[in-house]
């Protein structure tokens, strides 16, 4: 069973109100923080800790921080980024409806050590009765003292607030997120400059994903090191994972990192297996932007080694035979699941999201979700298949965010592994309109040797 | 400009808005418009182009700015919606459990397309993409509430009750 640092008291009845959660050694971290450490104390440990983003990129959150720039007179801010939209992703819905104060704390130890006053919450629009609940709980915070002037006697002034997005995929991406909390179209900026630089009304500005915000919370009661003992390697710490699609217990797993696949997907104090005990057919595990896995990378790497609930072992293999941890959303699904139908509605989904701003990703998006349409409807043809293939590979890596890339990514995956799925969509064009295609046959990869 | 002044907040909204602009510093009021325009939509459903002028009058902002945004982000309506607009989302997991049919059993249903409002003006139907329910598929939104673990019989129970009650809360507000 994984331990659990975010998520252990989410099952207490009324953790979501300051009284409850004080009870239950809320707000600690800030009083050491404030009594006990300087701003670069903070840092020093969330660098001991190892953390990474958890909202998909898995960038080193000590390192991020370090970036900010610190010109003097200029005010900073934190902003959280709480705009989950990745298809296959609702942990940071779960945590802030459950246990609203640890976000709130995570944002006032997080923003004393970047020297921020005044930080905000960018919560997705549709998420609007969970702006609520942030608002109520960050007033009986200020009520308490542990906002506004002079927090708990220690000179440190700081203001939090919490604003709603309205509806767009793209202002998860950081500096669209920022466009969008000043007012404007989410539309991804040209970088350099980093928001770490030029952020947020042109100041610098750290973006954190809830989850990242959330862990500084345990790392700063308990040290960098001690967080650091769960995991493997470079993957420390804990994760929340969303797990969705046929098995039989969705929802949010708090897990050690270093967890087998295996266990997530079959173990009973995880998802219980696939449903109606029907056979795996694929997985996503990281979101719907990362590669698809077909059944017999999930478990084992192409090396044959256990894959693992790590950024490097969901990894292994690149993208010839492995995916991405991402960020977290775990999407199974079982043998009656067509992948060309699958695909075509993630290419949908990208087309509907793309800003517009980059003809790639504009135009891209749009024709792979109308070849895609073709296959699944009995009207592909087999030149189809490489012209998708051509289409993604023009997108990647020639937009100014990693949404293209992001739109790119599943379908070269799904070509890459389900390949005779596709071709049998061309081939029985009327029979693949009745029925599902099952799982695909396994594959041999060559080493790159030669 | 020629301006339509029979639109206007109520005292309540403008003090809502006023607490909303003082989230931001000094001069970066435009921060709030996101959440200004969710208001307005609230309050009167959809977003016409009087009520866009008129919150760009509020916010001290020219129409067009408030016209880039409010056609950009695909919750807000620039025309108008029925009282309860049913928000199906329609992407992979959900897609895997079944939202295609729901979409189907609810625009059968109702005698409406994807897209399209009952005559009566009580329903909109509209599939949209991943609203973060993944585990708890299919689901639809109405106003700000999930309904998840959606079967027909769930289906049949929320439409029962908003024709009874035509009201989808959005921001605490309830719409006129």
């Amino acid at each position: 069973m994984s331990r659990k640092l975010l998520l252990e008291n989410a099952h207490i009845e009324g953790i979501n109100t300051y009284d409850v959660y004080r009870k239950n050694g809320g707000y600690r971290s800030v009083e050491k923080a404030l009594k006990s450490m300087s701003p670069d104390d903070i840092l020093e440990e969330v660098k001991k800790s190892g953390l990474r983003g958890r909202g998909g990129a898995g960038f080193p959150t000590g390192m991020k921080w370090s970036f900010l720039a610190k010109p003097d007179g200029v005010p900073r801010h934190l902003v959280c980024n709480a705009d989950e939209s990745e298809p296959g992703t609702f942990k940071d819905r779960y945590l802030m409806e459950k246990i609203p104060h640890l976000l709130i704390e995570g944002m006032i130890v997080s923003s004393f050590a970047l020297g921020a006053n005044q930080s905000y919450i960018y919560i997705r629009g549709e998420y609007m009765y969970v702006l609520q609940i942030l608002e109520k709980a960050i007033k009986e915070a200020y009520d308490n003292g542990w906002l506004g002037k002079n927090i708990q006697g220690s000179g440190f002034d700081f203001d939090l607030a919490v604003t709603p997005g309205a509806g767009a995929y793209i202002c998860g991406e950081e500096t669209a997120l920022i466009e969008s909390l000043e007012g404007n179209r989410g539309n991804p900026r040209m970088k350099p400059p980093f928001p770490a630089v030029k952020g947020l009304w042109q100041r610098p500005t750290v973006v954190n994903n809830v989850e990242t915000i959330a862990a500084v919370v345990p790392i700063v009661n308990d040290g960098g090191d001690e967080y650091a003992k769960i995991g493997i390697g470079r993957s420390t710490g804990t994760k929340l994972i969303s797990a969705s699609g046929n098995i039989n217990k969705p929802g949010v797993y708090e897990i050690d990192l270093g967890l087998s696949v295996e266990e997530f997907i079959y173990g009973d104090d995880y998802c219980g297996g696939i449903k109606n005990g029907k056979k795996l057919k694929a997985c996503v595990p990281g979101g719907s932007s990362v590669p698809i896995l077909p059944h017999y990378l999930v478990c084992k790497t192409a090396e044959g080694n256990d894959r693992l609930m790590t950024y490097e072992s969901l990894s292994e293999g690149g993208f010839e035979t492995g995916s991405m941890l991402g960020s977290g959303g775990f999407i199974v699904y079982d043998e009656d699941q067509c992948i060309v139908r699958n695909t075509w509605n993630f290419a949908r989904f990208y087309h509907h999201e793309s800003c517009g701003q980059c003809s790639p990703c504009r135009e891209g998006t749009g024709w792979m979700k109308k070849v895609l349409h073709n296959l699944e409807h009995g009207k592909g043809k087999q030149e189809d298949i490489d012209l998708l293939w051509d289409i993604q590979s023009k997108i990647e890596g020639n937009t100014i965010c990693p949404l293209g890339d992001a739109a790119a990514w599943p379908v070269a995956a799904a070509i890459r592994h389900f390949r005779e799925e596709f071709e049998w969509h061309v081939k029985e064009p009327s029979l693949s309109q009745e029925k599902n295609y099952g799982l695909v046959t396994e594959k041999q990869f060559e080493t790159e040797t030669a | 400009m020629e301006e339509n002044n029979n639109i206007a907040f109520p005292q309540s909204l403008l003090d809502e808005v006023k607490r909303i602009t003082d989230m931001f510093p000094e001069g970066k009021q435009k921060s709030a418009l996101l959440r200004v325009l969710h208001l307005a939509q609230s309050h009167w459903g959809y977003l016409s182009v009087d009520i866009m002028d008129y919150v760009a009058r509020l916010l001290h902002l020219q129409p067009i700015e408030v016209y880039e945004v409010a056609t950009f982000y695909s919750m807000y309506d620039t025309e108008k919606v029925g009282k309860v607009k049913l928000e199906v989302c329609r992407t992979g997991p959900c897609m895997i459990e079944g939202a295609e049919r729901i979409i189907s059993y609810i625009e059968n249903k109702l005698g409406i397309k994807d897209g399209e409002t009952t005559e009566d003006g009580i329903f909109t139907l509209k599939s949209v993409e991943c609203l973060g329910a993944c585990g708890y598929a299919p689901m639809l939104q109405a106003g700000e509430k999930f309904h998840e673990h959606l079967t027909e019989e769930k289906v049949d129970a929320l439409i029962e009750e908003y024709r009874k009650k035509p009201v989808a809360n959005y921001m605490g507000l309830e719409n006129e």
